[in-house]
């Protein structure tokens, strides 16, 4: 979205056009390739990592991807430690670090809250993830994945399996590869878990086939690609709903016998329980791939907002 | 009943009957100094029976507001006696406080000094989706 201010910012992954994802990945590539090339283009510039709620991966791979870039990073880890624990609001926190840094990366757990800071920051706003809702660098680490592995994003069908009513990863994934030929999803999770309506309607509205299963096993020979979800614990206001759904699906060695032998298991991390451990020496395990093409992604994208 | 007619001022016609006192409380009209007629129930050839308010002043109206509460109203215009502009209302594309954002996880229930804005989701099931965590409603 573009503000009042004529800043782009990226707040959900359909803010990026298939073209621009398509340059996105091919800058990502080209990073790996050549990363020496890349390692002075940010350069006196600084991200702000504004993290409202815990996380590990993705503030890390944005710091990483700032300094591989040679740039810098400010910016806090919680809630607790910023002026938000005084009440200020995401308005005014989003305007004061504008006048600090280059860029922000903003993770918050109220759904809609980077859009709020982009519609008033005069700087570059990238989501890393707001509630339920979306998080759309977690899906160009996805995209890439999915391209190093396939070679192509159309004619696939993607299994999505777990919470897809909080799993705001599920979310931008669907959104993104809604946009190419040929693409169907499986949607597998409990009926207390299935996605949002407004996700299905988009999905009905836009033809795209898909069905909605609580099986995983039965869908399991027709997946090109298994994307794996947590039950997140953080979403749920009761701990007994948590508790009772935690355990829904966990993907074992056994249940990969009937799969495609080039199917691509994906997991936005971190997992708790619902992969099995002995799953990550098969060779269709790409999710710690996934995470350092997350970082790949984050450089590809800072660079795109700051125009460097 | 006759009720006086208008020389400058506002008719907002074609109300479904009963929604009369409902959009009276919506645009604030009980502030106004000037007359207002409420005429309930009122005989319709098109609708059996409807709702009509009379307002004796050229005010400047929400007609999103009116679009969205029922968009069969019109909103006629007078000045000097004669009709100088006709309105037929539909659901309008943007809402911005009329509607309030009922998900818990949503920015807007924590910092309610957020302007309420939402986007039309579907004309026919007369849904909005909330500008930040789009649900609609």
């Amino acid at each position: 979205m573009t503000n009042k201010y004529g800043i782009d910012s990226v707040l959900s992954i359909l803010d990026l056009s298939v073209e621009e994802i398509d340059e996105l990945v091919a800058t990502a590539e080209d990073i790996i390739e050549n990363p020496q090339k890349y390692a002075h283009r940010c350069a006196g510039k600084k991200l702000a990592t504004l993290f409202f709620e815990p996380s590990t991966r993705t503030r890390l791979s944005f710091e990483a991807a700032m300094y591989e870039l040679g740039g810098n990073v400010i910016g806090f880890s919680s809630s607790d430690s910023c002026s938000a624990s005084k009440g200020e609001s995401v308005a005014d926190t989003s305007k004061v670090i504008s006048c600090y840094a280059d860029i922000i990366a903003m993770r918050h757990p109220k759904e809609g809250a980077p859009m709020v800071a982009a519609l008033n920051a005069t700087i570059p706003v990238i989501n890393a993830g707001d509630g339920g809702h979306n998080h759309p660098t977690q899906t160009l680490a996805d995209l890439l994945t999915i391209k190093l592995e396939k070679g192509r994003f159309d004619h696939l069908n993607i299994g999505v399996c777990g919470d897809l009513k909080f799993g705001r990863t599920v979310h931008s994934l669907i959104d993104a590869m809604s946009r190419y030929e040929g693409v169907s999803f499986t949607l597998i999770s409990p009926n207390e878990l299935k996605i949002p309506d407004y996700v299905r309607n988009a999905m009905i509205e836009k033809g795209i086939p898909f069905v909605e299963t609580t099986d995983l096993e039965s869908h399991m020979p027709n997946l090109d690609i298994l994307f794996m979800t947590r039950v997140q614990k953080e979403r749920f206001f009761n701990e007994e709903d948590y508790l009772r759904l935690k355990d829904s699906y966990i993907l074992t060695v056994d249940k990969l016998d009937t799969a495609k032998q080039n199917l691509s298991i994906l997991h936005p991390l971190p997992r708790v329980n619902e992969i099995s451990v002995a799953v990550d020496e098969d060779p269709r395990a790409c999710y710690f791939k996934q995470v350092r093409n997350g970082k790949y992604m984050r450089m590809a994208l800072i660079m795109k907002l700051l125009g460097v | 009943m006759n009720i006086d007619s208008i020389q400058n001022g506002i008719i907002i016609d074609h109300i479904t009957a009963g929604k009369g006192m409902e959009i009276y409380g919506l645009l604030d009209l009980g502030k106004l100094d000037c007359m207002v007629a409420v005429i309930n129930n009122a005989h319709s050839v098109k609708m059996g029976r409807k709702d009509i308010i009379k307002i004796d002043s050229n005010i400047e109206l929400d007609t999103d507001v009116l679009g969205y509460v029922d968009p069969n109203i019109t909103v006629t215009i007078i000045r000097d006696s004669q009709i100088v502009e006709k309105k037929h209302l539909s659901l309008p594309e943007e809402l911005e406080g009329v509607l309030h954002c009922r998900n818990p996880r949503c920015i807007c229930s924590v910092e309610q000094e957020l302007p309420q804005i939402f986007r039309l989701a579907d004309r026919e099931k007369r849904t909005y989706r909330c500008i930040y965590c789009e649900s609609t409603f």
